[in-house]
């Protein structure tokens, strides 16, 4: 997919201005937050799970050579068809080849964020193919042809009223007004695709690599429809989601579902081993695993590695107040909030995506919500530091940096400095002790607000006096 | 080069420069696949078939219970009658010595295709954790009973309700061994929330689940 991730600051106050968006936006905010809350507090270990999880990750992530080479001797052993690939371009073709061989024309997909890297589906419509999403909320993306704004609840952006008008227009049906009926006339629209389709495409929340298998999460169904009905399963991933064994499956299950949804358990948990059987019934009768790269041994060697434990559940966005209110798009490519912020930069390039691992507080929400532990906004310093570093931040910022350095770096200039400053600042604060106006950086952040006027004395001040007052004994 | 060694090769230096020991070592990866090391698990005080019933429930699954099999179809035809449901469907071949005529229900004992108003499958056990079905795709238990009618009623026994997923692998390990094509982990009726996070039931699978625990 094409980044966008430039026009964050541009995009992010479009957004913000959007009163349609804000009332889509306000309705969501919170719900998942207090949705995880309740699965959370219902039991009484889930940090103990938390810390467990983020150290399997760990492991798995130092031993990945070993456990992908263990899984692909499984899964090949259970007659799965494993391919690797190392680019976008590469992985896209190899399911365009496979399709070609079969002789495939209508290709279904359960959802897959990788298959939204790779931009897949416009590559197989180019290539002559007919594909549909079936998450209800990837097809209502499909159909707008928009691009997902949350990893787990793509068409979040979208009212019912926007949905109800593009239903109709594309169903050539007449316009509805309940939730109820809209998705069960998407469930009508999509099920005979089901049943006719040559190839179902599915991505993999993990792999198992004690017995060679792929699973996915669901609630729809659409994940197991794509993975029995048609003849021919392909399923993408990334190869940092292998995991070694069924308990760990479990434990990772406990924390995933959880963190996302709030539930306890997703619908349909789907554990897939090889194709169809001898005598079965159902099931594709062929089934390939593309293992693809795409950065991930990249980001695997530099300082963001942490990043690679993620397993997609979407908490940290739910949490973040940025992404609470400028809502996915703003972020410009495939993943949103907090864990964007550090992907994007890593996959697509930190020069094109400058202004992400800034829009943000640091205020940590993300990274107590991660159900891995993923040091959220560690990493968007270290992305911040690594801006400077490569001289990528505005003239103004470095030459402002620099300045504050030399003075802070004095301390008696910096003492004199800013005695002057809090001074002047009480004088221009006024009766009403507010700061309407600052000057350079300072005029984006006043121009929403008012800043509380400083007191008149630096804190240097009030510290030596106040240890002269009470004595050298109770100040260190 | 192969994109296979490409990335294998490329783990390899990325792992040796971040880790200042190494990785595990061959062995170390080995006992822990082999070794099936539990993560923690939430205190499971409860009682099993209560915690199982409690939290179908919560998963909008109906719940019922019977003393044996030979009930099943008159509980099936109950369940049916009261939902203003019709009273066909299919079932998986180990039900259809069941006297389901009896009941006053047409139940044959072949897949599910789409038309298919009603599937009825057993199941390889339950999870009381959740109150989730485990079942296995094979020749005579078919995925798609579970999947593509608009009902699902799904028999367990009592004594196959097992406390968490770890205990229902385990279970497996001892019955079974290999996985078969696809496990599925049933919870409830299908269901999505994608349209301005309101719930809604039969996204795709089936609009209700029906679980029936036989005792005996």
């Amino acid at each position: 997919m094409h980044a966008t991730s430039t026009q964050f600051k541009k995009v992010a106050s479009q957004k913000l201005a959007d009163p349609k968006l804000q009332a889509t936006l306000a309705n969501a905010k919170g719900r998942f937050v207090v949705a995880r809350s309740d699965a959370v507090h219902d039991i009484d270990n889930f940090e103990e799970m938390r810390e467990a999880a983020a150290q399997l990750r760990d492991h798995c992530l130092d031993n990945l050579d070993v456990y992908l080479e263990e899984w692909e001797r499984k899964a090949t052993a259970a007659g799965a068809i494993v391919h690797w690939a190392e680019s976008a371009e590469q992985m896209n073709q190899l399911i365009l080849d496979i399709a070609r061989d079969n002789e495939v024309r209508k290709v279904i997909k359960s959802k897959s964020m990788l298959g939204e890297e790779t931009g897949l589906n416009e590559y197989l419509e180019n290539g002559g193919l007919e594909v549909r999403e079936t998450d209800l909320g990837e097809y209502i993306v499909q159909q707008a042809k928009e691009h997902p704004s949350h990893i787990i609840a793509p068409a979040t952006h979208k009212s019912k009223e926007d949905i109800a008008k593009l239903f109709a227009e594309k169903h050539d049906r007449p316009q509805l007004e309940d939730i109820t009926e809209l998705t069960h006339e998407a469930r009508e629209i999509l099920r005979p695709h089901f049943l006719d389709a040559d190839m179902g495409i599915s991505g993999a929340n993990f792999l198992v690599a004690e017995t060679g298998s792929t699973m996915i999460v669901t609630n729809e169904g659409n994940g197991r429809m794509t993975t029995t009905m048609p003849r021919v399963h392909v399923a993408i991933t990334g190869i940092e989601k292998c995991i070694p064994t069924l308990e760990d499956l479990s434990l990772m299950l406990r924390v995933l579902t959880r963190s996302a949804t709030g539930q306890p358990i997703s619908n349909y948990l789907s554990v897939t081993t090889g194709p169809k059987r001898d005598g079965d019934t159902d099931g594709p009768e062929q089934f390939h695993v593309i293992l693809v790269d795409v950065g991930r041994t990249r980001v695997l060697g530099s300082n963001l590695r942490e990043a690679l434990r993620c397993i997609r559940c979407g908490s940290c966005m739910n949490h973040c107040p940025v992404y609470q209110n400028v809502g996915g798009h703003a972020y410009g490519w495939v993943y949103p909030g907090p864990i964007g912020s550090v992907l994007t930069p890593a996959y697509v390039g930190v020069d094109k995506a400058i202004d992400l691992p800034n829009a943000a507080t640091l205020c940590n929400q993300c990274g107590v919500a991660c159900p891995v532990k993923i040091p959220l906004p560690d990493l968007m310093r270290k992305l911040r530091e690594k801006q400077t570093e490569l001289g990528l931040k505005s003239v103004w910022e470095r030459a402002g940096l620099r300045t504050w350095t030399w003075v802070a770096t004095r301390p008696v200039l910096y003492g004199l400095l800013t005695k002057v400053a809090v001074r002047f600042g009480k004088l221009a604060g006024g009766k009403d002790r507010l700061l309407h106006w600052l000057p350079f950086a300072g005029k984006e952040w006043t121009s929403e607000r008012d800043l509380p006027a400083p007191s008149g004395k630096t804190f240097r001040e009030i510290y030596a006096a106040r240890a002269r007052r009470d004595g050298e004994a109770n100040v260190r | 080069m192969s994109a296979r060694e490409n990335i294998l090769n490329r783990i390899r230096a990325a792992n040796a420069s971040h880790l200042k020991h190494g990785a595990d070592g061959a062995q170390q990866v080995a006992s822990r696949l082999n070794d099936h090391v539990r993560g923690p698990l939430p205190r499971m005080k409860w009682q099993r078939i209560a915690r199982f019933k409690k939290c179908s429930i919560e998963a909008a699954t109906t719940v019922d219970q019977v003393g044996s099999r030979t009930d099943v179809p008159a509980a099936v035809a109950d369940y049916l009658a009261k939902n203003e449901l019709p009273k066909t469907g299919v079932c998986w071949p180990e039900l259809a010595t069941l006297d389901w005529s009896g009941a006053g229900l047409e139940i044959e004992a072949r897949p599910a295709n789409a038309d298919d108003k009603s599937g009825i499958t057993g199941s390889f056990c339950g999870l009381a954790e959740t109150g989730t079905l485990m079942l296995l795709s094979s020749e005579n238990t078919a995925a798609t009973t579970s999947l593509l009618p608009d009902t699902h009623i799904a028999l367990v026994s009592a004594s196959r309700i097992v406390r968490c997923m770890e205990d229902a692998w385990d279970l497996f390990r001892k019955e079974i061994g290999d996985l078969p094509r696809q496990v599925n982990f049933v919870s409830g009726a299908s269901r999505t929330a994608d349209i301005e996070m309101t719930l809604v039931y039969g996204a795709h699978g089936p609009f209700r689940v029906h679980v029936i625990i036989v005792d005996e």
